[in-house]
């Protein structure tokens, strides 16, 4: 991609971000309900969108060769299981950020 | 409001007539350490998304000026990953839509709040994330402290701290010592948390187990260049479907 390309799109997401933010002050304006379809979409489709996050993460992870995924499928172990406990996003992160390094290191040796 | 608008040369930023820098330092000072936390997290997850970008081999000052123009994380970070890709407009701008679309539910809830007009108001929508959404409601202005004032500040500071994080990442990166490749992990630690916290929250499995099965599939069917958008349909599809078992708590 060339670096025109690179800053095109870096414009597209923030048009479009910009434009998510001011649209409803444009349209609810004059105390207009959000229909119920579109506030129900809102309610469950984030949480869907996040999972297909993580699977766009993953998807260039060699499952099949190498370290076979394993250092990136025990640090979501380890951070998740930190979270279920310590409901601490900063610290669930950087938790899993260590875990990761370090099976990166020692998975290799194992294996 | 006051319709004119003078440039204080002193302070550095534009301010309204009629409200002089003793007002607009208390209303600073009266926001701030209702933001700190927030700044807190945002220095370091910002910091971080600095690293992320220069791991993916792009100039560091993309972080930074991605956090201003852009300013919404996540989007930041899937961004930065489709700058690497092919260049693809249409899916970039369906997928910046998809996942920047929750925050016109936040727009919507702080249109009251936003009620007044000008360049401030302008910045606030502009600069409206969820952290800043999460603050507002729950910490009303002190009663002695112009609330126009007092919620800029607030929004002001949560960016600033998300840039200046961005920038120190983005310039530290490439002259660390070591590999940094493997901080390209950051940004799925920081998306698998988001939605771990998402499904502690709602109880309810389905939007997530319906989110996985939609991409995995489209991932096969369409190959990992190009499965976001038929993922977005086909999850969308499947929640309007899914309707009523998934708001009566789903498939425990």
């Amino acid at each position: 991609m060339t670096f025109e390309e690179q800053m095109m799109l870096i414009a597209i997401c923030s048009i479009v971000t910009i434009m998510t933010r001011a649209l409803p002050f444009l349209i609810f304006r004059n105390g207009k309900k959000i229909p119920d379809t579109v506030e129900y979409i809102g309610k469950v489709l984030p949480v869907a969108i996040f999972a297909m996050l993580v699977v766009y993460c993953l998807k260039d992870v060699e499952f099949t060769d190498g370290t076979f995924g394993i250092p990136e499928v025990l640090a979501i172990a380890v951070m998740c299981a930190v979270h279920i406990r310590k409901k601490n996003m900063l610290l669930s992160i950087l938790t899993g950020m260590i875990a990761y390094f370090l099976f990166l290191w020692l998975i290799p040796i194992v294996l | 409001m006051s319709a004119t608008i003078i440039y204080d040369t002193s302070l550095g930023r534009t301010m309204s007539r009629g409200q002089d820098r003793s007002v607009a330092g208390s209303a600073f000072r009266a926001a701030f350490p209702v933001a700190l936390p927030v700044m807190t997290s945002f220095v370091v997850i910002g910091f971080s998304y600095g690293l992320f970008v220069t791991a993916k081999g792009l100039p560091g000052w993309f972080a930074p000026f991605m956090a201003t123009v852009i300013f919404g994380g996540s989007m930041e970070f899937v961004a930065a990953a489709m700058l690497l890709g092919s260049f693809a407009p249409i899916e970039t701008a369906v997928v910046a839509f998809m996942i920047q679309a929750r925050h016109m539910f936040y727009s919507v809830a702080m249109l009251k709040k936003y009620g007044f007009g000008g360049w401030k108001k302008a910045y606030m929508v502009y600069s409206l994330c969820e952290e800043t959404f999460a603050l507002n409601p729950a910490f009303d202005p002190p009663v002695d402290v112009d609330p126009e004032g007092y919620y800029f500040a607030l929004s002001l500071m949560v960016q600033l701290s998300w840039i200046t994080g961005a920038a120190i990442g983005g310039f530290l990166g490439p002259v660390l010592p070591f590999d940094t490749t493997p901080f390209g992990f950051i940004m799925t630690a920081l998306f698998t948390v988001i939605l771990l916290e998402q499904m502690l929250q709602e109880k309810r499995p389905l939007p997530a187990v319906i989110g996985v099965v939609a991409s995995v599939v489209c991932l096969f069917v369409f190959g990992g260049d190009s499965f976001l958008v038929p993922s977005l349909v086909v999850m969308t599809v499947m929640l309007l479907l899914l309707r009523r078992p998934i708001e009566k708590g789903g498939i425990e």
